[in-house]
């Protein structure tokens, strides 16, 4: 019989998942399904690759809701590093030609739910804070996480010392983590809330 | 702020820029860096703000049934089994401290569990939590909501190997709890929470509270 499990947390839904409850996994994949897609796809640049990422993901969230410790952190995180790690990995195992800029295009519908929306408001904030970041900060952060890029490689690829790619990244993040983190009270005003 | 050497590195860590060899370093370094699991905490809230700036369309509809049939499949092996207390005859253990300490270590570890090699979040008997211990058999104590230890009192973990207790520490109690134990907890230990005088003592007076099994 079918819940209403709208209402529930994030958090509270791993906790229902971590008793092999499905229907809460259901819920999550519908609250993170899609920014995992996008994530995984950006990545892998493949839609079957980002497919098998997302749902290794997903799986590896089914088998490890347990170990989830909501103290420790949101599970929007836990999810989407995850989902990250995986297509990373992916992309490493797989060595794509991930040199090439590849532009995955936005297919946004034209009649956005309240989900779409929220996505929408994140993504501006997102959007918002990488552009105060100085370039260089913002092009190793930018090439590391949707490029799957390791230090090492970002070095080579950009002709600089590690270790200025190391304090790049270090600071861009910093710097983004600040951002982000600032407003966080208003965002918090505009959350919608999950209703069904 | 500044962070100099393997430090810097919690940033790469989040964003999944280390390679296979220094991710695995990183890890180890984590498991005695109180520093660099905060950082790596914030740090991948930050980075994972990125994946919101990707515009695509969504998954396939068929994609959602795929996972959700191979997790049923696989439920039986998440339903979380219960497991049988085999505390040894000897008691358990013995003091203080600040159970301040949190964690991020906790998500750390429980991050690379997911990820393989030595997991574990093992389950208490007695109380609602588990122990979680990395690979290098460091361990915190996570109890979700525990009575403050009455006055003059004190919780004492123990880990307990060949049933000879030792001291891992002593915590007040008071709702949530992860403590990290004083102790590293090998292989076949079991790590057993008495209460006990104000102080803590060097041998269990009382029955445990709640413990595990071998871990």
């Amino acid at each position: 019989m079918a819940r209403d499990l709208a209402h529930l947390s994030d958090e509270a839904l791993v906790a229902l998942a971590a008793r092999a409850d499905d229907g809460a996994l259901a819920e999550l994949y519908d609250r993170f399904g899609h920014v995992a897609y996008g994530l995984a796809l950006r990545v892998v640049r493949d839609p079957a690759l980002a497919e098998d990422a997302v749902q290794e993901a997903f799986l590896t969230i089914w088998r490890s809701a347990a170990r989830f410790v909501p103290e420790r952190a949101n599970a929007s995180t836990w999810i989407l590093t995850l989902v990250h790690r995986r297509a990373v990995d992916v992309v490493r195992r797989e060595q794509p030609r991930r040199a090439e800029p590849i532009e995955v295009a936005p297919q946004a519908s034209a009649n956005a739910t309240e989900d779409e929306a929220w996505l929408r408001l994140r993504r501006a904030r997102v959007q918002d804070a990488l552009r105060q970041l100085p370039d260089q900060q913002r092009e190793a952060l930018e090439l590391a996480y949707y490029g799957g890029f390791t230090q090492s490689e970002l070095a080579d690829r950009l002709g600089e010392p590690l270790g200025t790619i190391k304090s790049r990244m270090f600071a861009g993040l910093a710097r983004l983590r600040e951002l982000l983190d600032t407003g966080s009270e208003e965002e918090r005003w505009n959350e919608p809330e999950f209703t069904s | 702020m500044e962070r100099t050497g393997i430090h810097e590195l919690s940033a790469a860590y989040a964003l999944d820029a280390l390679d296979g060899d220094e991710r695995r370093e990183f890890e180890e370094h984590l498991t005695h860096c109180a520093e660099c699991r905060l950082d790596v905490a914030s740090f991948q809230e930050a980075a994972s703000a990125l994946a919101y700036q990707v515009e695509v369309a969504p998954p396939p509809p068929a994609l959602k049934d795929s996972i959700l049939e191979q997790a049923r499949r696989e439920r039986s092996n998440v339903v979380p089994l219960r497991r049988r207390l085999a505390l040894p005859a000897v008691a358990t253990v013995a003091a203080v401290a600040a159970c301040a300490a949190i964690s991020l270590g906790v998500w750390a570890a429980t991050l690379h569990s997911e990820l393989g090699t030595r997991p574990e979040a093992v389950p208490l008997t007695g109380a609602s939590g588990s122990v979680i211990v990395t690979p290098g058999n460091e361990a915190t104590l996570v109890v979700k909501d525990l009575a403050p230890a009455p006055a003059g009192k004190t919780y004492e973990a123990w880990v307990i190997q060949d049933n000879q207790p030792v001291r891992a520490g002593t915590f007040g109690g008071g709702g949530q709890v992860a403590f990290p134990l004083t102790r590293k907890v090998p292989e076949g230990a079991i790590v057993a929470v008495t209460l006990e005088q104000a102080g803590g003592v060097d041998q269990p007076t009382t029955d445990p509270v709640f413990a595990t099994e071998p871990v």
